[in-house]
């Protein structure tokens, strides 16, 4: 019994020792506590394999259906209404390449520079820095699709103007996940221990120099680990650049700012996806893979560097 | 001790503590990192300013009654309607449908996670179901159509009425979505709640599962409801599943089996047009907008503040 309870050796010991003695004075265990246990525990198992079998079926499912359609045919050719056999989403795929970089151009300084505003300078008990916090956190809760309608009406139209072009979908994608680049900043630069700080500010360090010199180096492997999860989110999100106009047959590759239109890969899988016929289906599919490789392997980045040098202080 | 004291020089000056010169860098960089921190505020009036101000127009040539409490949702056809009620109740059954797959399945995973995995179990499925969280919902919309629905409608062809359509496919993929939300959080703050916590009931010859039902449970219950709250929100915000599995038929049913038409899948069909700005068409999206961004915003603060009632007692 005692192998199962949980916490350090001591603890453990003495656990046991006065379980056995209540269980002594009560003569017997309830008989059905073993066997209502046993149940418990198979339901608990029951749940957690179909989340795993639920993982597991999306992306068995994805490869099975867009095997055919699996090749560099669709790394170099263009979308094709016509010919699904020789559709692919180089267009697309540029568009994506594009609109991340303006997004990791745009999120890294400010994320980072919020964060440490908030960590390091912010007086956590006046009021506008308690408001920016929870804005923060709030922010990070709206649904992305509200994103999509700040874009066109802020960024497309409205104030900024700048029409439906590739830099307008950049800057959409920027503030919508801005929020979980700022709230993963903070936590890795929380992480760093007080004595840190106050060691080199002993030292003579200025406020900004031991920021530069000794808490950001030490949470980068944090920061790094949160922009990437962050941006492996952009890549994947849909919603928002239905709106502020990423248009699905570019047969180009798109610029900037060129007004000429846009494409970006997981519209123009949702494009595929919502055409009745298989074929564009399998195309979907195929192009579900290509993303899933991506993101899998962003996030698995993410995690080993998380691990490779979570520090211990 | 005291022979130092009497060598001390009479006239040696003491040092200055305070910075030699006025450090207007350290203030500029200063002022730039809290400029950082304020486009969060930007941000978000930006968001309020450009829903409010379509939707006042909108209310002009709408009443809010009609809007608010009318079934019949028709707003490009001739004679348009705009009642929202049909498109509110598709929003809230498909996030039904997904919250009732997805809470006992996130909730099982975390009370195994925090409750029973060994450490070497927890640090392998763990991010296992991280990764589930990552899959973008286009993915999963596509899981949806292509596989959960024909299957579904083999199984049970009472769920999926107009294939391959249906709000109850699409909830079960939203479940999906949402149930490493659930799992994450409430493994979190299942783990925050006190060792001595377990081991007193454990020594009163409490079983595993007492323990974690009747103990661990309830203690973490701030936690746990903060984790349904932003899985609900999510639910209801998701527009990429809904678009591609729940068809855009405006029906006031909560029937798993018809097709429903969400706010959000309202939003993202409409507004992928080229849609004049100031025509009623447009300012309706914003009107929309402006409901499902209260909805999940009451959600959200709410979760949010159940998240800090845990970190309080616990941390």
């Amino acid at each position: 019994m005692a192998a199962g309870i949980p916490g350090s050796e001591r603890t453990r010991l003495a656990t046991a020792g006065a379980r056995a003695a209540t269980v002594d004075s009560l003569k017997h265990q309830p008989r059905g506590d073993v066997w209502k246990g046993n149940v418990f525990f198979a339901i608990l198992l029951f749940g957690l394999t179909i989340a795993l079998v639920g993982l597991a079926a999306i992306i068995i499912q994805a490869a099975v259906k867009g095997a055919p359609a699996f090749g560099w045919n669709l790394l170099t050719n263009g979308p094709s209404t016509l010919n699904p056999d020789e559709a692919g989403f180089r267009p697309a795929l540029v568009g994506t390449l594009y609109l991340i970089l303006g997004v990791i151009f745009l999120v890294v300084p400010l994320g980072i520079g919020a964060a440490l505003y908030l960590e390091e300078y912010a007086d956590g008990t006046r009021w506008w820095n308690r408001m920016i916090e929870l804005n923060v956190q709030n922010l990070a809760g709206v649904p992305s699709i509200i994103y999509g309608i700040l874009g066109l009406a802020f960024i497309v139209r409205g104030p900024l103007d700048l029409g439906f072009i590739l830099v307008a979908g950049s800057l959409t994608l920027a503030l919508l996940v801005l929020p979980t680049v700022i709230l993963a900043s903070r936590e890795a630069i929380r992480a760093v221990p007080p004595s840190i700080r106050e060691g080199s500010l002993a030292l003579g360090a200025t406020q900004w120099q031991t920021i530069r010199r000794q808490v950001l180096p030490a949470a980068i492997p944090g920061v790094v680990t949160g922009v990437i999860l962050a941006i492996s989110r952009a890549i994947g999100e849909t919603a928002p650049l239905l709106l502020v106009g990423a248009a699905t047959f570019v047969t180009f590759n798109p610029t900037f700012i060129g007004d000429n239109g846009y494409s970006a890969l997981p519209v123009l899988i949702f494009n595929y996806a919502a055409r009745p016929q298989d074929e564009f289906r399998v195309l979907a599919s195929a192009g579900v893979i290509l993303m899933l490789i991506v993101l899998l392997t962003m996030n698995s980045f993410a995690v080993w560097l998380r691990n490779r040098y979570e520090q211990q202080w | 001790m005291i022979g130092a004291f009497g060598q001390r020089g009479p006239a040696r000056p003491v040092p200055s503590l305070e910075a030699p010169s006025p450090r207007y860098g350290e203030k500029l960089i200063r002022a730039i990192l809290a400029m950082c921190a304020l486009l969060s505020v930007v941000t978000t009036t930006a968001i309020v300013v450009s829903l409010l101000i379509p939707t006042i127009e909108f209310f002009g040539k709408v009443g809010i009654g009609d809007f608010l409490f009318g079934t019949n949702w028709a707003p490009t056809f001739q004679p348009a309607a705009f009642g929202v009620l049909p498109i509110v109740v598709g929003t809230f059954s498909t996030a039904l449908w997904g919250m009732l797959f997805a809470v006992p399945i996130g909730l099982a995973s975390a009370i195994w996670l925090s409750e029973y995995a060994s450490p070497r179990q927890r640090k392998v499925i763990k991010p296992v179901l991280e990764v589930l969280a990552g899959i973008p919902t286009v993915a999963i919309g596509i899981f949806g159509l292509v596989f959960l629905s024909p299957m579904i409608e083999d199984v049970l062809p009472f769920m999926v009425n107009v294939p391959p359509f249906s709000a109850g496919v699409a909830g079960l993929a939203i479940g999906l979505m949402i149930v490493p939300i659930i799992a994450s959080i409430s493994d979190d703050s299942m783990r925050a709640v006190p060792a001595g916590l377990r081991e007193a009931a454990y020594g009163l010859g409490a079983t595993r599962m007492k323990v974690a039902t009747r103990v661990v449970f309830p203690a973490a219950i701030s936690g746990i409801v903060a984790s349904l709250v932003l899985a609900g929100s999510r639910a209801v915000g998701e527009t990429m599943v809904v678009l591609l599995v729940a068809g855009a038929s405006p029906n006031l049913t909560f029937d798993p089996g018809s097709s429903v038409l969400t706010m959000t899948a309202f939003i993202g069909q409409t507004a992928t047009g080229d849609i004049s700005t100031g025509s009623i068409t447009y300012d309706t999206i914003f009107a929309v907008g402006t409901l499902l961004f209260v909805i999940t915003l009451i959600l959200n603060m709410f979760a949010i503040r159940m998240v800090r009632k845990y970190r309080e007692v616990y941390e």
